[in-house]
């Protein structure tokens, strides 16, 4: 759950010079390098890359599921150490249990937190009503579309009322208009509860509609190579956005920046 | 065993076949809300019959041709009866020593079961231990294969000396040989957890033994389960080779009995029962299956057979 014990000085993520390293017997990859970034409460950082440019390991890195080989990575103030709590998680994949109905896979992140049952439901309750889930409570993953099973993992890691939601490549998987519509959800959600959001993602046009800052970073060794603030009210709408010629200039520069290795 | 063919005959409410996926509308789900998968749980009790007699029919035929084939052989005496006895001697058999073969089944359905239940929990608190600790995998597993490869039949006389005629030695020998297939099913579902739901959980914050009982064990359930169907069938075998080696009852010893004495009906007769036992302990393995995983690809579209 939410802490109280950050102030308002502390950053939501704070890294600085984090390079991360995977050694196996034959190889060595540098993942990530002297990456720096600082997220404060409330923004909503999307960062594109190529793929295997290191952006899942930046996040986990965040989550304290892989340590840093060097650089220093702090959570809400404090700084990471090992799997961080105070987050919730949203990957490509659902990862759902294919056992539990969509409600019962919501509630899991109750459980296994021990979080109080009667509470955890009415927010199950409420994430349902809120992401368009209403009528599948009881549906098993394998009933539901894509688009369907990561609107449930998005409200499984919602549950808990995270102060930083970590999300990679989330809608990635998806087709164009589900994408579009699920953006457009999140955008919403966003604005609602207040949550940090940091997200990954290797499409342009879904890192500018989300964020209120767009960080590019380099094919591997991913490094931050630039820094977009788009400066486009936080309420976004697609129909709007994409006749937006702020929203053009934007993924015209980021997409020169990427080169053709990037989509949308 | 029966199969439940590819079921092109699914009833109207199935919206589990792949390919139908999207029953689920994206847009707009309020809307979408309408389609009703709380209609789900089952196929309508009619469909569901209709689906069980379109698999049956195959192997009926041809359990029915091979039957008239024996039938045909054994009467017509092309084969003389003290080696191929007629389906009405084997019957005869069946009725007039009822009470005496029912006796010797049960014992070994006892030795069976016991040592099948024993299998169980012995390969699946293996297959944990292997697959959560390095140190002990590297102890174990050689040992497990090591008893794997021994020949369980060689060891069966030793087993006899050791534990007497008792009924031991054969649930011992049953365990052996039905332990295998648990540990290496146990194994294989442990690890075949997504590692995104291990690191989910880790951000949940949750323990090793809530991780375990919540995601990994349920995981583990549709390899286990075909893990524990093979061990079922071999803990029958493992039951009558220990009878083989020395005993005063089950089906084994009275195949022994039947076959110093040339009865070949009551041969036949006791062939039967064993392979009851296996059909039936079977039968039971796949419909716990079926209330444990009602989820799972391999109980949605039938295949019952096959290692998920
Ligand atoms: N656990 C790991 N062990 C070894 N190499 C890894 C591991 N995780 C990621 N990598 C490597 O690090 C690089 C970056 O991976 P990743 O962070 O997944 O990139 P992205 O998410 O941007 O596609 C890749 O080359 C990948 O192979
Ligand atoms: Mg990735």
């Amino acid at each position: 759950m939410s802490t109280a014990t950050s102030t308002l000085t502390d950053a939501a993520v704070d890294i600085t010079g984090l390079t991360v390293r995977f050694e196996s017997k034959r190889s060595q990859t540098t993942a990530v390098t002297d990456v720096s970034l600082r997220v404060e409460p409330g923004e909503f950082v999307t960062i594109v890359g190529p793929s295997g440019c290191g952006k899942s390991t930046l996040l986990k890195v965040v989550a304290g599921l892989v340590p840093p080989t060097s650089g220093t990575v702090s959570l809400l103030g404090r700084p990471v150490r090992r799997p961080q709590q105070d987050i919730g998680f949203v990957f490509q994949r659902p990862a759902l249990l294919d056992w539990r109905s969509v409600r019962k896979n919501i509630l899991l992140q109750a459980e296994m937190r021990g979080l109080d049952r009667s509470v955890a439901a009415r927010r199950a309750d409420e994430l349902i009503a809120l992401t368009g889930l209403t009528g599948f409570e009881k549906a098993l993953p394998h009933e539901l579309s894509g688009g369907m099973q990561q609107r449930v993992a998005l409200c499984r890691a919602l549950l808990h009322q995270p102060p930083v939601l970590l999300m990679d490549e989330p809608f990635g998987a998806l087709d164009a208009l589900t994408r579009e519509q699920l953006n457009t959800e999140l955008n919403r959600i966003w604005r609602d509860t207040g949550t940090t959001v940091l997200l990954v993602t290797h499409s342009i046009a879904e890192a500018v509609f989300l964020g209120t800052r767009v960080e590019v970073m380099s094919p591997r060794p991913g490094r931050i190579v630039r820094t977009f603030p788009v400066d486009i009210p936080p309420e976004r709408d697609y129909a709007q956005i994409m006749s937006d010629e702020r929203f053009d200039r934007l993924a015209t520069q980021i997409r020169g920046l990427l080169g053709a290795g990037a989509n949308h | 065993m029966p199969q439940r063919a590819a079921d092109q005959s699914a009833g109207p409410a199935t919206d589990d076949q792949p390919g139908t996926i999207p029953p689920v509308a994206e847009l707009p789900p309020v809307a979408a809300s309408a389609g009703n998968p709380g209609a789900r749980g089952g196929t309508p009790p009619a469909a569901r019959l209709v689906r069980l007699l379109e698999a049956l029919w195959r192997p009926a035929l041809l359990l029915a041709a091979l039957f008239a084939g024996w039938w045909f052989v054994a009467e017509r005496e092309y084969m003389p009866n003290y080696l191929l006895p007629t389906p009405g001697q084997v019957w005869a058999t069946m009725t007039e020593d009822w009470s005496f073969l029912m006796r010797n089944t049960y014992v070994t359905l006892y030795e069976t079961v016991i040592g099948f239940i024993l299998a169980a929990l012995l390969g699946l608190g293996t297959a944990v231990l292997i697959v959560y600790s390095r140190t002990l995998e590297k102890a174990v597993y050689p040992i497990v294969l090591f008893a794997q490869v021994i020949p369980k039949i060689a060891i069966a006389p030793l087993l006899v000396a050791w534990f007497g005629v008792g009924l031991t030695p054969k649930i011992v020998l049953a365990v052996l040989i039905a332990f295998f297939p648990v540990v290496i099913s146990g194994v294989a579902g442990l690890r075949s957890t997504d590692p995104e739901l291990l690191d989910l959980s880790a951000t949940m914050g949750a323990g090793p033994w809530r991780t375990f009982r919540r995601i990994r064990f349920p995981n583990s359930l549709p390899h286990l389960m075909s893990g524990l169907k093979v061990a079922v069938t071999l803990a029958v075998v493992g039951a009558v080779v220990g009878e083989f080696v020395g005993a005063k009852e089950g089906l084994g010893y009275v195949l022994l009995v039947a076959n110093g004495n040339l009865d070949a009906a009551l041969l036949f007769a006791d062939l039967f029962l064993m392979s009851l036992i296996g059909i039936v302990l079977f039968a039971v393995v796949e419909v716990a299956e079926a209330l444990l995983i009602p989820w799972h690809a391999s109980r949605r579209g039938g295949v019952p057979l096959t290692t998920s």
